[in-house]
């Protein structure tokens, strides 16, 4: 067992039975949700982007304004919850549970260190773009269930949005699969470590596979429906889509889930291109119990620089978020189509052949 | 509609046509989707019916009156001075421009001319009212098309020159100082320095705008090729400003049919035109405006005559029997008041002509055939402001 909690020496002696494990787990993933999303949405939505549109942001509530998401969860959970009569009552609920639930089985194999993961798959890239398309399941309930016009039209643009830019998300991942040699992400972030050509070691992937990290970036953005890519949302068209009949608790779990899968796909560009918790030039030796990463410290340290990375790369994503106007569905599908699988396919293809030549 | 050529006439029944049939090939039905009057697109209260068949619009109707407020029977029932403070609620983002127009038709009346310092601070005031108008136009492209940053960037350059009206008027939306025969104060000290280094700041925002939003590939995308208004239509449904401009039709009432009383022939400045006739044109001309119209307030300050701002005007107004219509280029585009007047305190009958109500009315003819997300575009492009569509 290689989870958390077998890993630990002083915890591995108790031997906890399954059901204990799993609802600890489970704890673990359903605290770590909110929080990441309050994080990015304090730092990212409130600060950078108020100091990109040369505002203030929140003042008010606490330092500097720091607990302003706080506040507003606490007015989210306080409001009504209302239901439109013409609505699928059952639909209409359930639906960000949807959403929240592929945001939660993301958060499951993000690994911190060698040691701190949830639960380290084998299949781990897989799972975690099977369980990332997912979400487009609730985003169609919650447009279709609403009964309203915009919604629906936001339901159907988003599952044309989500589906196609599927493909290129997946086809991103294919190079560092093939480079990596592995699925599992802890596999990945090993093989990051110890890559060299030559004597020259290379300890990211992103050096090898700069486009199809762009490449990812992009899918992601779109995945995630932010501009440029939001035209789901689309407020000044479809009038937020399909969040437009939601209120309450249920919007806040929309708003979580957004902020949650964007923390999450950082995480994830950061695991596969940017080394995750390894730190460059340090090497890292699974065999080896002395090794640097095995260690009690590296239990702290591994998921602060994997926490590091994630928000460079969350500063990316939200930068284009501030910064670009919105496209229109049919170029969206279009630069997919035509622009994006067509790039992963050639590197792919190159990534391939140097593999079978090296 | 008449001055529509046959072929086109044939094409708008055609269309008409295909509406009652909508999709044969997947036998779909349309869908009607009421854009408004609480939309955020059409910031107000326009409505806007569109029928659509998936995204495609296949017609779009607007429908305004949401915000009517009855300003030219209003105005009846007010003394020419007080009608001021209610036209400035037509174009409230350039409130300013309201009132010359109706200044300069009670002037044109009564034969008085406003002395030459109150004509230069009048045609002052009411390109920094353009500036104020524009710039915001600038920054709501930007957010109706998903790029909110402008937007903020606009509000924040905006108070510079919002900053200068309210210190010469005292208001920074309705500064309700224009008189007939001239103004109601003189320019306070130390103005015009503060109003040139305004002025830079405002070029400063301009290029921003063209980098940010002008100069970037989807906003070019979005933009370009979309919502094409040929000269000619735009010229038979009555477009005016830039909107007209836009088309490629050569045609500026501050250079063309000025009327007395401002002074835009002192300056040297340039009326843009763009051949393109798209959403990008009709944006593109209203950036270089603003360009223009920092241009007309810098010279204009330079050569400011001195002198009284005030003609020597009766203390109870009335104005003579008679007609007028005197029109201004306004921030929207042409703006005028036909005026009659049975030599009373008050006006006989009033008729305002504001420049978004026409440029509203081509929404069906542009909209057709484009989707969902270029209706935003196009009338983020054709600039209204629902009080001056209601008045």
């Amino acid at each position: 067992m290689t989870g958390l909690l077998a890993a630990a020496p002083v915890l591995a002696g108790l031997d906890p039975p399954y059901w204990v494990e799993t609802l600890i787990k489970v704890g673990v993933v359903a605290l770590l949700i909110p929080t990441t999303a309050l994080i990015l949405g304090i730092v990212f939505l409130f600060k950078v982007m108020s100091w990109m549109q040369s505002r203030l942001g929140p003042q008010e509530a606490g330092p500097k304004g720091l607990l302003q998401l706080l506040a507003d969860g606490v007015k989210f959970i306080q409001k009504q919850d209302i239901v439109p009569d013409a609505a699928d009552r059952f639909v209409f609920k359930v639906a960000p549970m949807v959403v929240l639930i592929s945001t939660f089985l993301l958060y499951v194999i993000i690994p911190g260190s060698p040691n701190v993961v949830v639960e380290s798959l084998d299949t781990g890239v897989f799972f975690a773009l099977a369980m990332s398309s997912l979400s487009v399941i609730g985003i169609l309930m919650a447009g279709w269930a609403s009964a309203n016009k915009y919604a629906l039209m936001s339901g159907i643009r988003a599952a044309g949005q989500l589906i196609a830019y599927e493909l290129p998300m997946v086809l991103a991942v294919v190079g560092v699969v093939i480079q990596a040699g592995t699925l599992n992400l802890n596999g990945i972030i090993a093989a990051q470590a110890d890559f060299k050509i030559g004597p020259v070691p290379f300890p990211f992937f992103i050096l090898t596979q700069a486009p199809m990290f762009l490449v990812f970036l992009a899918a992601a953005q779109a995945e995630l429906t932010q501009p440029p890519f939001d035209m789901p949302v689309a407020e000044s068209e479809l009038v937020g889509g399909y969040q437009v009949e939601y209120s309450g608790f249920r919007f806040l779990f929309f708003f979580m889930g957004e902020f949650a899968t964007a923390f999450a796909f950082a995480a994830i560009a950061s695991v596969l291109f940017l080394g995750g918790w390894s730190i460059p030039f340090v090497t890292y030796d699974a065999a080896d119990p002395n090794n640097f990463y095995h260690s009690w410290v590296f239990w702290l340290i591994g998921p602060a620089v994997l926490f590091t990375k994630i928000m460079l790369v969350s500063f990316l994503i939200f930068w284009f978020r501030f910064t670009y106007p919105r496209l229109r569905e049919d170029q969206l599908q279009k630069i997919c189509w035509k622009y994006l699988i067509p790039i992963c396919l050639v590197w792919v293809s190159v990534t391939a052949i140097a593999k079978v030549v090296m | 509609m008449t001055a529509l050529s046959d072929r086109e006439q044939l094409t708008s029944l055609a269309n008409q046509a295909a509406d009652s049939r909508v999709n044969l090939e997947f036998e779909t039905e349309g869908m009607t989707l009421n854009m408004g009057p609480q939309h955020p697109a059409t910031h107000g209260t326009l409505r806007i019916l569109v029928k659509l068949d998936g995204e495609q619009v296949i017609s779009a109707d607007p429908m305004p009156g949401y915000m009517h407020r009855g300003y030219e029977k209003l105005c009846e029932v007010r003394t020419y001075p007080q009608v001021t403070t209610l036209v400035n609620r037509i174009d409230w983002l350039g409130s300013f421009a309201n009132e010359v127009p109706w200044i300069l038709a009670a002037e044109k009346l009564m034969g008085i001319e406003a002395p030459p310092r109150a004509q230069y601070i009048r045609t002052i005031l009411f390109e920094l009212s353009r500036m104020a108008n524009v710039s915001l136009f600038l920054g709501d492209l930007g957010i109706q098309l998903g790029g909110i940053t402008v937007g903020f960037y606009a509000f924040r350059d905006r108070e510079h020159v919002l900053n200068q009206i309210e210190a010469v008027t005292g208001g920074r939306f309705h500064p309700n100082f224009d008189r007939i025969g001239g103004l109601k104060d003189d320019l306070p000290k130390g103005w015009i320095a503060e109003t040139k280094k305004a002025m830079e700041k405002m070029r400063a925002f301009c290029d921003e705008v063209e980098d940010l939003l002008f100069g970037n590939e989807i906003f070019q995308k979005r933009t370009r090729g979309i919502g094409l208004i040929p000269p000619h239509v735009a010229q038979s449904y009555g477009l005016s400003g830039a909107n007209i401009r836009g088309s490629g039709v050569d045609w500026d009432l501050r250079r063309d049919a000025c009327p007395p009383g401002l002074v835009y022939d002192k300056a040297d400045w340039k009326v843009w035109t763009h051949p393109d006739c798209d959403s990008f044109s009709r944006s593109w001309i209203r950036l270089q405006e603003t360009r223009e119209a920092t241009k007309i307030v810098d010279q204009l300050l330079d050569s400011i005559p001195s002198g009284p701002i005030m003609a020597k005007v009766p203390r109870i107004i009335k104005v003579p029997e008679g007609e007028a219509y005197v029109a201004t280029e306004n921030p929207l585009g042409e703006m005028g008041y036909y005026l009659v007047s049975k030599g009373d305190l008050n006006p006989f009958r009033v008729k305002i002509r504001s420049a978004s109500f026409n440029n509203v009315s081509i929404v069906p003819w542009v909209c057709k055939g484009v989707y969902v997300p270029d209706v935003i575009t196009i009338l983020a492009s054709l600039y209204f402001i629902l009080g001056d569509i209601d008045r």
